[in-house]
């Protein structure tokens, strides 16, 4: 059926070519209708909130919104000295509307923020204001006190203008950009953030090696020993998996406790007096013990898929080539089963460093880490722009290390079980 | 695992060695949820263990807190167990039935974006969970869904969706297309050819999925703190109130009896695993 021109035509005329992509394009759409419903749900509930986070941890158009007239008329004041009396005009009318609409206390706490002293001078200016004549309003508001004299405070407010900020994200690592507009540490005594950070990553980091050590053999033992006896074993590695998280924990209190049954252990073997208990909960140990038992699974599973596939036969290979044991397992088994090495280790340094519930039922203060922090400021103080700044940068985190991680091994050998 | 018999000292001592510090892991792993079995019949409120236990007195055993989880004054844990089970049903079966329609699109070989679009989907399984809280209390809160059941079911949903892909999808990969194009050859309409065919194949990767969806919604607590009100409390939120403020032996009754479901959760999980092995053709 070929023509002159070469092109093969199907029955109904329409080049094969043609009539190809046409069918490509609706079997693309047709797999992608199969999709959508999920993808439109995970945006709509997912995705979007995330990018909801960003916004409102950059938010700051609250200051901006409550003074317009004042933002507008500030355009053109260099900053060096007073601002001129259309400034003054502006900033005593935008007041008094928040007065009228009994958000001047809103306006006062957040340029507080900004620079101290800012509440008494606002209380005092809203006492004054109502027997304000008309016309000069900056020598009437700088007679009410002698703050409102001074540029420094006519600089604050100014500084509050822009509708973002970064402000969040630095109170995150401890800094704050100060009256000059550098970015600056806060003071030693006050740094509780970095801390927070280091902590988790030192956390996860040592519980990670942890599993990593204790999964090895056991993944190892479970991929060579014959099916019968690998099965029943591998209960132990599924069953605490299968096992809800609280559970896991509650558990763990109950053996750290000091009348618990680890103590009583110590005890009875003589490795301490009984009125001198070692405290193994609310602090670092508690932490690491229970997320490293409550985390192995994630190790062994990998780790495991790996091994299984491995053939015994290369042992023995490597064996009977001269090497030693310890030099064919190292020279030949080892490096095959790198890629469940990262896939566990991925796993569990990304769900530790998220990790939530169990520092904060046996962490204490000293075992606690940054979700905990999050937790506290959704729950606590509310300062929810402050929890959105430190859930992202967590999140920031998260995904560089993903994508270290596909970089090096490839993220597609993640097996489930 | 035994030694042959020519092996040097030297190795025979590495592979005791080897072979403890296997012993000692498993019990690690597992030692700690056998305390609270025996704990939970403790007869007296504490929770260690009496000199009557310790002598195997059987006065020192009874169902003292099991009762109380039953009968207990105040009683939350019927309320609990029974937002929970709604809440994990409803959140499975949406879970299931978005994953699943998904993951048939993804294994089309025709999917455009596949790497982006996957990574999309199972991003609330990267994603910390304390950040997906955060996020998802964010939307239910402007949805108006915020302590509602709905709520919690749709945020599971989120949770439970990227399990039942990432199974089914594997299910999918060693599935054999030749059978559907048979079945629409034949006269097949799509969903008929769905229905007959493709499901009753993928179905142990459709269930273990679920399984998964199930457990993450039984289990879950960190979204829930965020969505809760005191109408939505579920067995883990009790569980978390309840550690938090007095370790009661009520919580471990209630611990032993997750420990039994997750038992029967775990038997099913295998058996489906083994299954779907043999369906796909893998042996091991």
């Amino acid at each position: 059926m070929s023509s002159e021109t070469g092109k093969i035509l199907t029955t109904d005329g329409i080049p094969l070519e043609v009539s190809l992509k046409k069918a490509e394009r609706k079997n693309k759409i047709k797999a992608f209708l199969l999709v959508a419903p999920l993808l439109l749900f995970l945006l709509i509930t997912y995705i979007f909130p995330i990018g909801d986070m960003l916004m409102r941890s950059v938010d700051d158009k609250m200051v901006t919104e409550m003074l317009p007239k004042t933002y507008k008329s500030m355009e053109k004041w260099d900053g060096k000295e007073l601002p001129p009396e259309e400034v003054f005009e502006s900033f005593y009318l935008d007041f008094q509307k928040l007065v009228e609409e009994k958000r001047d206390g809103k306006l006062s706490t957040q340029l507080n923020y900004t620079k101290n002293g800012f509440k008494s001078i606002l209380k005092k200016l809203r006492r004054k204001a109502k027997n304000f004549e008309e016309g000069n309003y900056k020598e009437q508001i700088m007679a009410v006190h002698q703050r409102w004299a001074d540029v420094e405070y006519w600089r604050a407010i100014q500084r509050r203008a822009p509708a973002y900020t970064s402000q969040k994200y630095l109170k995150g690592i401890d800094m704050y950009k100060n009256e000059e507009g550098n970015i600056v540490n806060v003071e030693e005594d006050r740094r509780i953030h970095r801390i927070l950070w280091l902590r988790t990553l030192e956390i996860a980091f040592f519980v990670t090696l942890l599993c990593f050590l204790m999964a090895y053999p056991i993944a190892h033992l479970l991929a060579t020993l014959p099916m019968k006896y690998s099965n029943l074993l591998m209960i132990c590695v599924l069953l605490p998996f299968w096992t809800s998280l609280l559970v896991r924990t509650a558990s763990w209190m109950i053996l750290l406790q000091q009348q618990g049954v680890v103590n009583d252990f110590f005890v009875m073997i003589g490795l301490v007096a009984d009125d001198n208990r070692p405290e193994m909960m609310f602090n670092k140990t508690g932490t690491y013990v229970a997320m490293t038992q409550i985390l192995l699974p994630f190790m062994v599973l990998p780790l495991y898929s790996v091994m299984k596939t491995i053939s015994p036969s290369l042992m023995r290979a490597g064996k009977s080539l001269g090497g030693t044991p310890f030099i064919a397992f190292w020279k030949v088994y080892f490096p095959l089963t790198i890629p469940g090495i990262g896939a566990g280790c991925l796993l569990v340094f990304i769900l530790a460093i998220g990790y939530y519930i169990t520092p904060a039922l046996v962490g204490g203060a000293s075992g606690t880490l940054i979700s905990n922090q999050i937790a506290y400021h959704m729950k606590s103080t509310l300062d929810w722009s402050f929890a959105s700044a430190m859930g992202l940068m967590l999140l920031a985190g998260v995904l560089a290390i993903y994508w270290v991680y596909n970089k090096l091994v490839g993220v597609d050998n993640i097996k489930l079980g | 695992m035994a030694l042959p018999k020519y092996t040097e000292t030297r190795y025979r001592v590495w592979h005791y060695f080897y072979i403890t510090i296997c012993t000692c892991v498993f019990f690690f792993l597992i030692a700690p949820l056998f305390v609270i079995f025996p704990l939970s019949f403790n007869a007296e409120e504490f929770l260690s263990f009496s000199e009557g236990m310790k002598n195997l007195d059987p006065d020192a055993f009874s169902l003292r807190w099991y009762k109380d989880m039953i009968y207990g004054t105040k009683n939350p844990w019927g309320l609990a167990a029974k937002n929970s089970f709604i809440i994990a049903i409803f959140a499975t079966l949406g879970s299931v039935i978005l994953g699943t329609v998904a993951a048939l699109g993804l294994s089309s070989r025709h999917m455009p974006y596949k790497g982006l679009i996957m990574a999309t989907l199972i991003s609330p399984m990267i994603v910390p969970l304390i950040i997906s809280g955060v996020a998802i209390f964010f939307f239910m809160a402007k949805a108006g869904l915020a302590a509602t059941h709905t709520g919690i079911v749709l945020a599971h949903i989120i949770l439970g969706t990227p399990f039942v892909v990432i199974t089914v999808t594997a299910t999918l990969s060693g599935f054999d297309h030749s059978v559907t194009r048979a079945a629409s050859s034949l006269g097949s309409d799509p969903v008929n050819t769905f229905m007959k065919i493709t499901l009753p194949l993928i179905l142990p990767g459709v269930i273990s999925g679920g399984l998964f969806a199930f457990v993450t919604s039984f289990d879950e607590v960190v979204v829930v703190l965020f969505l809760a009100g005191l109408e939505n409390t579920t067995i883990p939120i009790q569980m978390w109130t309840g550690l938090r403020e007095q370790l009661s032996p009520t919580i471990l009754a209630v611990a032993t009896c997750l420990i039994i479901l997750s038992t029967l959760i775990l038997v099913t999980a295998e058996l489906l695993r083994r299954r779907s092995e043999r369906l796909r053709g893998i042996n091991r």
